[in-house]
């Protein structure tokens, strides 16, 4: 009885398949056949804890790119199947990130986009290792995030070394576009991964090239007052004064600027808080004017881009550099899998590593990974400019013009 | 390297910071004086009124007129908190007070995670930029005021404690909870009237600092453990004491970030914490209420 | 007898899990589960036999993570002994500490905070320090092997906390047993009525904390091996020492098993958490949050008190 239905079902199957293939023959979209499989997508931040913000950001732009995808019907080689995000949370911590991973890995996630954080990704990719688990990094820009030779891990964001030369060579030809007004600089940056390891390069760099580093000040997260610092800015008067903080740290400080009246010759952060963040914009129009920012940016001539700010916008969510990263990070993955063919982790971490993919909305270039790096990932400077973020550097793609010296802007 | 003329406006700067400091630890030191209690959801009930004042600046409430619906508010959720949660929940032994209210701070943070998002807010006013000229520094208006509210709200706490039948009441159950219960006080009332009036302070606290910080679900930890430092220096259940000791707190954490640096500068706070528990552990002005 | 059947059906259980448990989400949970368990009791040592509760075990978590991770990586010190001089170096800061402390007398919750206020001091020192790789961490480089202490998958990581957790298990049993464990056992019930008694309290409190210090010493040098990361946050935050307290107090202060039980329960319930209440950020915790005030509410001396009513109350219904 039993050994009759199974072979009874089995025939059905067959014929399914059949008639299947048969209507995809003919071109037309395969509803009257099964559905292929949805691929499973790990979609690992952390929304809450102290990264929140930034964590429920990125979410969002992997979001928006898993529906795109999928509306546009699909990965196409494997016959429509549609991308399913399993969304993860690793808390704001890496021992957190490390057991989602496992969980990812256990409902049969294909692969892995996030987290974020350098500290977290360093525990997430190699869980992800373990499995042979592909593992795109967002942001992490610590570089050994990719240098520990984990094969499965490909960052698409710049890594901090990339960031800091990019943004003292541009900042080099601002100056000498200006006639070299600037000599003297300081520097105030957050205690975490990103901020020290800015500072030191800074140090051993700029002295190189003519500037004279007066005071380089390094404060705690969180800091509750910046007046000292603001005061001991005073003293020193930099020509230019470049900081790298957190987003609260960022307002705290730019805040007591603007109230002591400080003005030196151009404010030039380096993955700043908030002069590359149109939320900062809003709410501190008079502080963010004409502050340069050399940080992860969209490439504005992209129509992909602008149609992704407007649908950002109209979810009420600010468009920040987590969610244009992400939303790039997921469309390099469905390229993989496109390329692939099938949903076997092997598959897409070879597709990945030769991923020549140019339809993201970073001015990247096609994207070309060297030992997990993309090695076209730069960032970009921008500058507060009407009210607007506008693109300063690299020229070729430059929405604005260069304001340096700032005029006065406080009144 | 330290140039000594910006020395003075940083202790002002340290002064301000201070009163802010001893704001927001004038609740805690009287829950603290009369529940023996540590806390926990300290932060977490700052965080709620920072939200609450946040909200009505949104409708149009300028954040100290706000004053008047944001303390009686903190000081119902307060006393709902011990009369309802806290003391319930956890059968009077310290471990397990501790426990509730560490349970009590998780939920409140991630309830405003759920409801209003990560998103670190601010305001602007029009007194946001004012100066005030002191002379030797210019210090904002938001500051300025804040300090006065921590001497004034000092005062009115000191007059509520020793000179009202409820602090009486209040005194009565900080020194001899078994005595006072004896005598026909209420106890568990006045408990849940001591969280509510120390959160009210919470409330008072939150409309003066909205106009000079910011607000997140997670901003309640940048306060806390000042706050503790605060009720410790200044002797816990003492009012002067955490007026003072709060401003001194403050000084010491400009001065100390000005001599070693913003970063390590923190330390002092701590260093003179565990100087006050070894060496004078009632604090400067020993404990007022026990 | 009974008991030491059940003990021992226990341990051959706990030594089978890796080919039982095929998941290796499970055994990572299973992993941190026995974790907290060594530090739990290592806070129990202190928390609850001594009576002495601490908010700042971080201070020793982390400088046994910090250990592991600077000599290791510093002075190529093999890992397995590097856990070993976790222990120590967990010992000796909370014998400073310990001596400070006590020396001046501090009790209750002056004891918490300063103990509270020497981690932060040390979560400062260690942004600070140039040794520590200040607020950027310490990466131990990946370079599995067993003499490395790095494994290939989570078996050999599950046999190694296991040991810890056993080791734990037979500190506090014997410390159950013993002399030092009476005089804890007095102290926390009446310390100026046992110093009369003639017991040394300071010495006996020094001895509980640096042992407590020790054990969790050996939890910080397992983690940075563990997870290859640490920085002056994960080390010495005061996230670290609430996680170690809760463990203890919600399992049953001042008992043998109570580490082991709390650990599970409130790892298990964060897990819970987090398959209950979907993907919304914070509703998870929100239910955490709430789970552990209803815990307390209903079990205010801990799982091993209920343990103890379930167990005379069924003692009564069979004798009756």
């Amino acid at each position: 009885m039993t050994r009759k239905d199974s072979s009874l079902s089995r025939r059905h199957v067959l014929a399914g398949a059949a008639a299947g293939a048969a209507v995809g023959s003919l071109g037309l979209p395969a509803i009257l056949g099964a559905q292929p499989a949805a691929i499973k997508v790990g979609i690992l931040h952390p929304v809450t804890g102290p990264l929140s913000y930034s964590g429920t950001q990125a979410r969002a732009g992997a979001q928006m790119a898993i529906e795109e995808i999928n509306a546009a019907g699909g990965i196409k080689s494997m016959g429509g199947a549609r991308l399913e995000a399993l969304l993860a949370d690793a808390q704001s911590r890496p021992d957190v990130g490390a057991a989602e991973v496992e969980k990812l890995n256990e409902a049969g996630a294909a692969a892995i986009v996030g987290p974020f954080a350098s500290g977290i990704a360093l525990a997430t990719t190699q869980a992800a290792a373990r499995h042979g688990i592909p593992h795109i990094v967002d942001v992490g820009v610590v570089d050994q995030v990719v240098t520990r030779g984990l094969a499965n891990t490909f960052r698409f964001g710049p890594g901090l070394k990339t960031i800091v030369d990019t943004a003292i060579g541009n900042l080099i030809k601002i100056n000498e576009g200006a006639g070299k007004p600037a000599r003297t600089v300081m520097i105030v940056h957050e205690e975490s991964a990103f901020g020290s390891g800015m500072a030191t390069t800074l140090n051993a760099e700029l002295p190189k090239h003519g500037f004279e580093i007066v005071e380089t000040i390094k404060h705690a997260n969180p800091t509750r007052d910046f007046s000292n610092i603001v005061l001991r800015v005073q003293a020193r008067k930099p020509d230019l004064l470049i900081p790298s903080n957190y987003y609260d740290e960022y307002v705290l400080f730019a805040r007591a600027l603007q109230q002591q009246r400080v003005a030196p010759k151009a404010i030039y952060s380096i993955l700043g808080g908030g002069a590359s963040s149109y939320k900062f914009l809003k709410e501190f129009p008079q502080a963010a004017s004409y502050v340069m920012d050399c940080n992860h940016w969209f490439d504005p001539r992209k129509a992909q881009a602008l149609a992704l700010k407007e649908k950002t916008e109209k979810r009420n969510l600010f468009f920040t550099y987590e969610v244009f990263l992400n939303y790039s990070c997921v469309y390099l993955l469905a390229d993989a899998l496109e390329r692939a063919g099938n949903a076997r982790r092997d598959a897409i971490t070879a597709a990945l590593a030769a991923s020549t993919l140019d339809r993201h909305v970073m001015p990247y270039g096609p994207t070309r990974f060297v030992n997990g790096q993309n090695t076209g990932a730069q960032p970009v400077t921008t500058q507060i400019l009407d009210r607007d973020i506008k693109v300063i550097f690299p020229l070729a793609f430059a929405s604005g013009n260069v304001v340096y010296p700032i005029p006065e802007r406080l009144g | 390297m330290l140039d000594p003329i910006i020395l003075l406006p940083a202790a002002i700067n340290g002064l301000t910071m201070g009163a802010v400091y001893a704001l927001v630890a004038l609740g805690l030191t009287l829950i603290y004086g009369v529940l023996h209690i540590i806390n926990f959801a300290h932060g977490s009930l700052l965080m709620v009124g920072l939200y609450g004042a946040f909200f009505l600046h949104r409708a149009g409430l300028d954040p100290y007129l706000a004053l008047v619906v944001m303390v009686p508010a903190l000081f119902f959720t307060g006393y709902a908190l011990q009369w309802s949660v806290i003391g319930k929940a956890s059968h009077g032994s310290d471990q397990n007070i501790l426990l509730v209210t560490l349970g009590a701070s998780i939920v409140i943070e991630n309830l405003a995670l759920y409801f209003f998002s990560a998103d670190t807010r601010t305001i602007d006013t029009p007194y946001s930029f004012e100066m005030i000229d002191l002379g030797v520094a210019l210090v904002p208006l938001p500051r300025v005021i804040a300090f006065a509210a921590a001497l004034v709200l000092a005062a009115v706490l000191w007059f509520l404690i020793a000179r009202t039948d409820l602090g009486r009441a209040i005194r009565a159950v900080a020194k001899e909870r078994q005595g006072a219960r004896l005598v026909g006080i209420d106890v568990d009332h006045i408990f849940a009237m001591s969280f509510g009036i120390g959160t009210a302070c919470l409330g008072a606290a939150a409309c003066l600092l909205l106009p000079m910080f910011y607000v997140s679900p997670h901003v309640g930890h940048v306060f806390v453990l000042v706050a503790f430092t605060v009720v410790v220096l200044g002797g816990m259940g003492s009012f002067s004491g955490a007026l003072i000791g709060g401003l001194l707190i403050g000084v010491t954490e400009s001065l100390g970030g000005l001599l070693l640096g913003e970063s390590l500068g923190q330390m002092g706070i701590f260093l003179i914490f565990i100087a006050t528990l070894m060496f004078r552990p009632s604090g400067l002005f020993g404990s007022r209420l026990s | 007898m009974n008991a030491r059947l059940v003990m021992a059906a226990g341990l051959a259980a706990a030594l089978a899990v890796p080919y039982l448990v095929r998941s290796d989400f499970w055994l990572g949970f299973l992993i941190t589960v026995l974790l907290f368990a060594v530090m739990g009791m290592a806070w129990n040592i202190l928390g609850g036999y001594a009576g002495q509760f601490s908010f700042g075990h971080a201070a020793f978590f982390g400088t046994g993570a910090y250990a592991a991770a600077v000599l290791h990586i510093g002075f190529g010190l093999n890992p397995w002994l590097g856990l070993a001089v976790a222990a120590l170096a967990g010992g000796l800061v909370a014998l400073v500490i310990g001596y400070l402390s006590f020396r001046y007398g501090l009790r209750g919750s002056y004891f918490a905070l300063i103990t509270l206020a020497f981690a932060e001091v040390l979560r400062i020192l260690a942004n600070w320090a140039e040794f520590t790789g200040g607020g950027v961490g310490l990466y131990v480089p990946l370079k599995v092997g067993i003499a490395n202490l790095q494994f290939s998958g989570k078996t050999g990581y599950y046999y190694v906390a296991l040991g810890f957790a056993v080791l734990s298990l037979a500190v506090g049993w014997a410390l159950e047993h013993s002399r030092l464990g009476a005089q804890l056992m007095a102290i926390r019930e009446n310390e100026d009525a046992a110093q009369a008694l003639g017991v040394d309290t300071f010495a006996c409190k020094l001895k509980a904390i640096a042992l407590s210090g020790a054990l969790t010493g050996i939890g910080g040098g397992f983690y940075t091996h563990y997870y290859l990361y640490i920085d002056p946050g994960i080390a010495y935050g005061p996230g670290v020492s609430v996680e170690i307290l809760l463990v203890p107090i919600i399992g049953g202060l001042g008992t043998v098993f109570g580490p082991l039980l709390g650990s599970a329960v409130l790892h298990g319930a964060g897990e819970l958490a987090r398959r209950l209440m979907g993907d919304a950020p914070g509703l998870n915790l929100i239910f955490y949050g709430v789970l552990l005030i209803v815990m307390v509410r209903f079990m205010p001396e801990g799982l091993m008190g209920l343990v103890w009513r379930l167990r005379h109350r069924w003692r009564r219904v069979a004798d009756a």
